[in-house]
This record gives structure tokens, C-alpha cells and sequence, in this order.
């Protein structure tokens, strides 16, 4: 057997095109579902956490540090596997979405956070002088700054939090790994797996592109 | 002086400050009348900055009182602070022009969100502004395409938009070059001959001779002695104020 009879069958490919399209769409809908509520949901935390109030602070850094420590893996296994043991029964792509949204938008916590007690202080204090409530001056003052000079973070973090829907495999959401990796062991050819990373390809090297895009648009020099 | 005395637009009273142990400002008293420009001079240190940044609590007071046109900044709650706020405009050393905004729109954004004007008007108000800054063609440069004289410009019309009372400036001069500085100082001399009421923290004494009502000498937290430009520069009384004179003298006045 050869090499392109191992990784590229054309037999094996055509047999498993069709399912092996479909995961490509799961993968790319949970991830953009993902990337959207994790990037706000991040946000509005490090918005909640710059009021400072002990007890609105002291939750999302306990958060953000917990979701930051844990695999995502270990995460949903308890939710998937653990919590029908009390009678709760979460959905396979639910558990992945849900683990995957806290994981990003623990970082994404931290990024906004620290960039926006970075910002000077006169930056506060020139939109409170004019008469801005705290809430104007964090949404039209700091939060687009903060924004602009996290854009590279923001989207290194959502490409990578795009890649852990690879783990939905362990819990049967039907995305690309998990199909590939039925496909293999249906069929005893690699490559299914083959399929599984050119697809990868396929969905990251545009989002690659668009993230330079995004990146060039939103620099500005300070 | 003598007779019965108009509201005086801004008026601090027995104001005090302590960073925990350290008192910043002792037993502070200051009156500004309707359009009077008071300088205010001092070692660095004397708290003269603090006193100013009191006066629209971007400092919070230990104690006293501080009234603009008789209503009082202390003691209201956050959503009636941000209403007097209005009416006290402030400008900074460090101009803190929004970066993210053009020129227009660090001058819009209050007017709109805070004084809740139209597009329109605020954008008609704003090259108003910017025009008697003299940077009406720069309204749509972002902060980083200006100087830092022009930054500071826009800076001052971005808190003259929302129609203060009292305009504040706390050492606007002192992060410029010395050819950009002249420009600063026009603006504000332009202000001054329009009767804004202005109190200036600021090392150019040239300045504070030749335009202002009154000269106000902090030392060590508190006010040492204030008058007449003429009488504080050429007649000092206190030993404080003369040591400070001639150190300063060495270098500018």
C-alpha cells in the first residue's frame, strides 16, 4: 500500500465526503456560536469587574481563574457524563458550546481587564469631567480602546477556543474529529483523518486571513 | 470689594485633603467671581493640583464645601455630580484626547451622551468650538495626526462645548514644547477676553502677570497669600512666596 492509498484514497473520500461536509458545518457553527457569546460574555464581565464592588469582583476573578485552570476536557466530562448521575441531561453539543464559551470568555475576561487598567487614568477622568456616567465612559471611552489594542489576543484566543470543538469527539457531537475518527475505524484507512485536517484547513486558513485583515483595520498607532 | 458681593461662581470652603496620613490641603477658602481668571502658583507639592482636581471631584474631599454658582458639588448623588460636572470644564497636563475618536467626536461624545443633544447641533457646536480653537480644518484628524498644542486645543474645546460655568486647567502647558506653548496660551487668553471664569494651575508666570485677576500662592496645602498679579509678583509679602519667586525667576518670569 502506498502512500496516497493510505492518507488519500479517492474511494474512501467519496464514501465519507458527505458526512464528513456536514461536520465541517457543526465545527463551524459551534464555533462561531462560540466565539460570538464568549467575546461578549467577557467582555461584559471585565465591564462588571471595573465597578469594582467587592462582591461583583471577587465571583468573576474566581471564575476567570477556575475556567483558566481547567482543562475544558475534564469540564465537560463531568457536565456531560456526571450530572445525568443527579438526573440532569445536557445536550452533547450544549455541554461543548457552553464549557468552550466560559473557557474563551474567562480569557477574554482577563485580556479586556488588563488592558483596561492599563489605559491611563486620564482616560476616566476625561470622560467623567465632562459630565459622562461611569457607564458612558467605560462603554464610549475605555471599551473601544480596550478593543482595538486586544484585537490580536481576542483573535488568537478565538482560533484556538475554534480547535477545542475538536473535543465534542469524547462526548458524540458529530463534528470533524469525531466523524474522521468513525470514518477510520469503519473503513481501517487513514484517510478519513486525512479529510479531517485538510477541513481544518479549509475553515482556519480564511478565518487566518480575516483576523490579519481585522488586525490591519483596527490598528492605530497611539 | 466692599459692597454686597454677587454669587460667586465657584467657592471653596474650609476644604480639606488627606491621603491617609498625609494632610495635601488645610483649611482651603477661595472665591471666584464671574468671569475673574485666578491663577493659581506654587512649588510642586503645595497641592495646587489637588485643590483643582477637588473642584470637580476627580479628587474627593475630606472635608468642606465647594459650591458652583451657589449649588454644591459634595454630598449629591453620582447622577447630580455628573450634571454639575457639566458646568466645570476641565483640561489636563495630559490633554487625554479619546484616540480612537477624530477630532469632531472627542468633542460630540459628551455633548450627545451627557447633555443629550442632537447629532446635528452638537457636530454645528463642536466646529464651533474647534474654529475658536483655531483647528476647525483639523475636525476630522484623529489625536495622533495632532500636535500636542493642537491636542491641547481640542482638548479645551471639547469642555467648552458643554457650556461650563468655570473652566479648570490644571498645568496645560507643562507636557508642551516650548514653540507650541504660545498657542495654548492664546486660546486662552481669547477665552479670558470672552469672560470665561478660569482658574489655571500653571508655571508661566509671564502669563499669570499679564492676564490674570488674581494670583493665588499655595505653599505646603495651603493658600500663603493671594492678590493682584502686581502686588504677588512685585510686592511679595511672605518669605515663601519671595524664596519661590526667586527660584522660579531663574527660569522664566
Amino acid at each position: 500500500m502506498d502512500f496516497f492509498d493510505a492518507f488519500l484514497n479517492p474511494e474512501i473520500i467519496a464514501t465519507y465526503l458527505r458526512p464528513m461536509v456536514r461536520a465541517v458545518w457543526v465545527t463551524i457553527w459551534i464555533s462561531v456560536l462560540v466565539v460570538i457569546s464568549g467575546l461578549a460574555l467577557g467582555a461584559l464581565l471585565a465591564g462588571l469587574r471595573a465597578y469594582q464592588k467587592r462582591w461583583l469582583s471577587w465571583p468573576i476573578v474566581l471564575f476567570a481563574d477556575l475556567m483558566r485552570a481547567l482543562p475544558p476536557l475534564v469540564l465537560m466530562l463531568i457536565l456531560f457524563f456526571g450530572l445525568p448521575s443527579i438526573g440532569i441531561i445536557l445536550n452533547d453539543w450544549f455541554v461543548l458550546y457552553l464549557i468552550l464559551t466560559l473557557v474563551l470568555a474567562a480569557f477574554v475576561e482577563e485580556i479586556f481587564w488588563a488592558t483596561m487598567t492599563s489605559l491611563p487614568r486620564g482616560q476616566w477622568e476625561a470622560g467623567a469631567a465632562t459630565g459622562l456616567s461611569f457607564l458612558q465612559v467605560l462603554v464610549h471611552v475605555i471599551f473601544p480602546q480596550a478593543l482595538r489594542m486586544n484585537i490580536p489576543p481576542l483573535v488568537n484566543r478565538s482560533l484556538t477556543i475554534s480547535k477545542m470543538t475538536a473535543y465534542g469527539s469524547v462526548i458524540g457531537v458529530k463534528e470533524i474529529v469525531s466523524v474522521a475518527g468513525s470514518a477510520q475505524a469503519f473503513s481501517g484507512s487513514a484517510t478519513p483523518l486525512t479529510m479531517a485536517a485538510l477541513a481544518y484547513l479549509i475553515i482556519f486558513f480564511p478565518a487566518m486571513l480575516l483576523s490579519r485583515y481585522i488586525e490591519d483595520r483596527f490598528h492605530y498607532e497611539h | 470689594m466692599t459692597a454686597a458681593q454677587p454669587l460667586p461662581t465657584l467657592e471653596i470652603t474650609a476644604l480639606e485633603k488627606r491621603f491617609g496620613e498625609t494632610q495635601v490641603l488645610r483649611s482651603i477658602d477661595l472665591k471666584v467671581q464671574n468671569g475673574e481668571l485666578v491663577f493659581v502658583i506654587g512649588p510642586s507639592g503645595s497641592g495646587k493640583s489637588t485643590m483643582l482636581r477637588c473642584c470637580n471631584r476627580l479628587e474627593e474631599p475630606t472635608s468642606g464645601a465647594i459650591h458652583v454658582n451657589g449649588k454644591p458639588m459634595l454630598g449629591i448623588p453620582r447622577k447630580e455630580l455628573d450634571r454639575m460636572r457639566l458646568q466645570v470644564g476641565m483640561v489636563f497636563q495630559g490633554f487625554f484626547l479619546y484616540p480612537h475618536l477624530s477630532a469632531l467626536k472627542n468633542v460630540t461624545l459628551a455633548q450627545r451622551k451627557a447633555l443629550g443633544r442632537s447629532k446635528a447641533e452638537a457636530e454645528a457646536r463642536a466646529l464651533e468650538m474647534l474654529d475658536k480653537v483655531g483647528l476647525k480644518h483639523k475636525a476630522d484628524a484623529m489625536p495622533s495626526e495632532l500636535s500636542g498644542g493642537q491636542q491641547q486645543r481640542v482638548a479645551i474645546a471639547r469642555a467648552l462645548a458643554l457650556d461650563p460655568k468655570v473652566m479648570l486647567f490644571d498645568e496645560p502647558t507643562s507636557a508642551l514644547d516650548p514653540e507650541l506653548v504660545g498657542s495654548v496660551l492664546k486660546v486662552m487668553r481669547d477665552l479670558r477676553e470672552l469672560g470665561m471664569t478660569m482658574i489655571v494651575v500653571s508655571h508661566e508666570m509671564h502669563f499669570a502677570r499679564e492676564a490674570a485677576d488674581r494670583v493665588v500662592f499655595m505653599d505646603g496645602g495651603v493658600i500663603v497669600e493671594e492678590g493682584p498679579p502686581e502686588e504677588i509678583f512685585g510686592n511679595p509679602k511672605s518669605d515663601r512666596l519671595k524664596a519661590f519667586l526667586s527660584r522660579v525667576s531663574g527660569e522664566a518670569a
